[in-house]
């Protein structure tokens, strides 16, 4: 869709500098490098040129421009993204809301928020503290990535299960659009008129407008939450206990599994005393009043104990709690101890499907020869596999590659998706022709064109394009299709 | 149980063929939302298309046709101690599905629950080119393409046929119970968001003819321990009162015909000032209003509030009914309905003149 760009790098760069602080439109390889990927370092392209404005008024500026000469524009918060969707596009800008920074408002009383869109995750629930609240998607990366980028991926965290992914915890939206009006979407109220134009933006990975400010909705913190450790000797039996404690009315506020490889790495990594020996762990932590989680950790016990539980442990103290965690939260950073690299998945399933698939990754991971650790939200079934490779020795990302993709299909296949949070990209492109048809492609790419005619936002991303797609799936798709379906409803 | 996907799709191909119009009829039970049907269309009846496709307990999710009555849905989730937290509204027992969604009305527990579209999954829908199409999917999270699933909520269909819906359901409360005490209007509303802003299981908070009514739900032990130190007293029938919240059947809104209006503000924002009779619901955020006025007129108290205004019933539905969008979003809109309707079939000026 992109035409090809009329105007020369020297030429935008000096229109830029006519409103944009000089030395915030970047145009030299050096200081243009960071900005060649995101979180998913597989995937680079330098950009035309980077630019950090200050104002709405000069992202209006700057879109107007790029829309009158058909320049590519792609949106970078953090780059934390680990679907390659903030990855340069090598004939346009790069517009980083960096810049953007500022905690605008906190209303106690109304649990609100006003952010730019480049404050960090972590900040928002920092500075809410004061007056008891904090914000509920925490992903885990949220040291660092923006309410930005989390509006533009729909990220969730730990606590999704119980209390939402972005979209369920913002009000409004402020963008501007491809031709470079402003315009908020949503409002104070919670349900407004027309259709739901938020929901359409969340998630929509910076293909439908730029997003200049976030209001978000904040909550209570609760008033303890503790956590249940409980090993198990088969994955089989971790998965039924997750069933377990959602048919006995518990809803977690967290519920995450990890595999036998990822428990001895994280342990070696934090010290955080999980049993070793265990095939499977699960961590469950609920939150609410004293009575409430007395009543209900009590309960989450004895479901464990039941289900077949070989070790069940609930912190006592904050710092305990706080050190089960950490062993989760560090598992990324402690397989990458025990791996050159590591490639990180992000399908979701049926929960009901957890031990199966499981079961099938593991003689996938003997075929392609490729270790692979599991650390995930297992409360809404969104799996992490990380696949363990050596970016050096040659054609093992290839092979690493081939592994995931497989582990996408197989998602698809017992009825699940290819992406629960991370998004599409350009790193999940060629599984879009697996969940959808090309009349759903064709629907989506009719959506992106009512928001962005000229097809300058991200282009390249989220959607593939649909002769694209009916090559890969007679390349790819057909042989392995057939086996994995045989094998799901086996 | 029926499964009439296929005579919907020939209807749409053939309106599509012959340049006609449909207004796409649910249960029949919100003929009063939206503008006035148009009276050149015909009709198309997803009534008929019901029954649960798909029902896990364990995942928390369920799939049904759009055409089941909410009743239905409601019965299968009893059975398993579940329930749809949104709570919907019953205009009479055909309410369905799918227009419970196209309108996203959703009941008391909204603020703490979440509404009807954000427990939507995905959904199968009919565009106006006679396209099947599924979006979303059955579990909890999934970030593939666009959110169209939710897209829909509040669409009132006029951007095609949503013909199966997926939504997350969850386990019902334990315990339950609802102090009322006297309040004026004026202190109601810092009054209940300071209760909405307690770590406490608060799950719905009123207030109408001077009395201020909250919900506390959950686990047993924490419900009779907040009721305890909250003022307010415990009331008996707790249960129905709520329920004709939820139904719009609370004699506020008794006589259909002199109009409702429905203002979606910010839950701390001071009352708008007019001569009429209030009825304060999510704790702030949804407000009715039965007075005289003009929806032009009210629009800049609304967005004042922080919010929007419409006239949910009654009165004249042949002009505007919800509040005005503004041009850049006006013309997006016009965008995204062409995109999936580019002949128009569909509710067409139902939701807005110019959509
Ligand atoms: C270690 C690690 C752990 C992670 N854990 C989680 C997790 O638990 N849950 C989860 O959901 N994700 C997780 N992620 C993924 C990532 O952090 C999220 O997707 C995050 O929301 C990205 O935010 P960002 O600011 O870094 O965005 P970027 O990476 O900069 O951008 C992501 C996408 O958003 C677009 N974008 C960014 N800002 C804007 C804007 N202002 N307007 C329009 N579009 C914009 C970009 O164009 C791009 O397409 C993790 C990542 C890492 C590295
Ligand atoms: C038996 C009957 C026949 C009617 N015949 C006509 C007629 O011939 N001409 C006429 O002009 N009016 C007619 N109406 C009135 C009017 O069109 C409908 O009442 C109106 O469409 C509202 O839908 P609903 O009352 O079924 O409400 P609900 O089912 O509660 O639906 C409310 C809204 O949601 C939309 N909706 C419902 N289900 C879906 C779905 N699955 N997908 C997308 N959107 C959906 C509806 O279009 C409506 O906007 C009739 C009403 C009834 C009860």
């Amino acid at each position: 869709m992109t035409t090809k760009p009329k105007i020369s790098k020297a030429e935008l760069a000096d229109q830029f500098r006519t409103f944009v602080d000089a030395d915030f439109v970047i145009t030299d390889d050096e200081t243009m490098k960071p900005y060649e990927c995101d979180g998913m370092s597989m995937y680079c392209e330098m950009p035309l040129l980077v630019v950090l404005p200050e104002t709405v008024t000069q992202v209006q500026r700057i879109m107007r421009i790029c829309h009158e000469y058909g320049v590519p524009v792609v949106a970078r918060g953090a780059g934390t993204g680990l679907s390659a969707g903030a990855m340069p596009n090598k004939e346009g800008v790069v517009l980083s809301l960096a810049k953007f920074n500022r905690i605008l408002h906190i209303d106690p009383l109304a649990r609100t928020a006003n952010l730019q869109p480049g404050v960090r995750n972590l900040a928002i629930s920092e500075e809410a503290a004061q007056y008891g609240l904090y914000y509920g998607p925490d992903p885990s990366s949220q040291i660092a990535c923006t309410i930005g980028g989390n509006v533009a991926e729909n990220s969730g965290g730990v606590h999704c299960l119980k209390y939402g992914l972005t979209v369920h915890n913002i009000l409004s939206v402020e963008m501007v659009t491809a031709e470079g009006d402003v315009v908020t979407v949503g409002s104070d109220g919670l349900d407004g008129c027309g259709m739901d134009l938020l929901a359409l933006l969340t998630g929509s990975e910076g293909l439908l407008g730029i997003v200049t400010e976030v209001k978000i909705r904040l909550l209570p913190k609760p008033e303890v939450a503790q956590v249940v450790m409980a090993g198990f000797d088969s994955v089989q039996k971790a998965g039924d206990a997750v069933g377990g404690i959602i048919s006995h009315g518990i809803i977690p506020a967290g519920l995450e599994m990890m595999d036998g490889y990822a428990i001895v790495a994280a342990d070696d990594f934090a010290g955080a005393g999980y049993p070793r020996e265990a095939k499977a762990l699960l961590l469950c932590e609920v939150d609410g009043t004293e009575e409430e989680v007395h009543e209900h950790i009590a309960e989450a016990e004895a479901v464990f104990r039941k289900l077949g539980a070989t070790s069940v442990r609930t912190s006592q103290s904050e710092q305990e709690r706080a050190l089960l965690w950490l062993g989760r939260k560090s598992a990324f950073p402690a397989v990458g101890r025990i791996s050159p690299d590591y490639y990180c998945m992000d399908g979701t399933i049926p929960r009901r499907h957890i031990a199966f698939v499981l079961a099938e990754m593991e003689k996938m991971s003997e075929e392609f020869g490729l270790r692979v650790a599991n650390v995930f939200h297992a409360g809404d079934g969104n799996l992490h596999p990380l696949i363990l490779f050596d970016a050096n020795v040659p054609g093992e990302f290839e092979r690493t590659e081939a592994f995931g993709a497989s582990i996408l299909k197989m998602c698809v296949d017992v009825g699940g998706c290819i992406t629960g949070e991370h998004g599409v990209g350009v790193e999940k492109i060629r599984q879009m022709a697996i969940q959808f048809s090309d009349q759903e492609l064709e629907q989506f790419h009719d959506v992106k064109a009512a928001f962005d005619p000229a097809g300058i936002l991200n282009p390249g991303k989220g959607v593939p394009a649909l002769k694209f797609c009916q090559e890969y799936r007679s390349l790819e798709y057909k042989q392995h299709k057939h086996e994995h379906t045989e094998a799901a409803h086996g | 149980m029926a499964d009439i996907s296929q005579q919907l799709q020939e209807q749409v191909l053939q309106a599509r063929s012959g340049g006609e119009k449909l207004n796409i009829v649910g249960g029949g039970t919100k003929a009063f939302m939206g503008r006035e049907p148009s009276p050149d269309a015909g009709t198309l009846n997803v009534g008929g298309h019901t029954g649960i496709v798909d029902y896990h307990p364990v995942e928390l999710v369920m799939t049904v046709r759009a055409g089941t009555p909410l009743s239905d849905i409601e019965a299968a989730l009893a059975e398993q101690g579940q329930a749809m937290h949104c709570e919907p509204p019953h205009f009479g027992p055909d309410s369905t599905i799918g227009g419970t969604l196209a309108c996203n009305l959703s009941g008391p527990a909204r603020p703490w629950a979440g509404s009807v579209r954000d427990q939507v999954l995905g959904i199968r829908l009919l565009n106006g080119k006679g396209e099947q199409l599924r979006f979303g999917g059955e579990v909890m999270k999934n970030v593939a393409g666009y959110d169209v699933s939710r897209l829909q909520a509040g669409a009132l269909g006029t951007l095609g046929v949503i013909t199966e819906i997926s939504m997350k359901v969850m386990p019902g409360p334990a315990a339950s119970l609802t102090l009322v005490q006297d309040m004026t209007i004026d202190e109601v509303l810092h009054y209940m968001n300071s209760r909405a802003a307690e770590p406490k299981p608060i799950t719905a908070a009123c207030w109408v003819d001077g009395k201020v009514y909250l919900r506390l739900s959950g686990a047993k032990s924490a419900v009779e321990a907040t009721a305890a130190k909250w003022s307010g007293e415990v009331m008996g029938n707790g249960q129905a009162f709520w329920r004709s919240v939820q139904d719009m059947q609370h004699e506020f809104f008794a006589n259909d015909d002199s109009p409702l209006w429905r203002f979606s503000v910010n839950s701390t924002a001071a009352n708008p000032a007019m001569e009429g009779k209030w009825f304060i619901d999510w704790a702030g955020s949804q407000r009715w209003f039965r007075g005289a006025g003009e929806l032009g007129d009210m629009e800049p108290l609304a967005r004042a509030a922080g919010g929007q205004v419409s006239l949910f019933r009654g009165g004249d539905r042949s002009g505007e009914v919800m509040h005005s969008q503004p041009n850049a979003l006006k013309a997006i809109q016009r965008r995204v309905k062409n995109s999936f309707d580019p002949d128009g079939i569909f509710n067409p000026g139902r939701l807005y003149s110019w959509l």
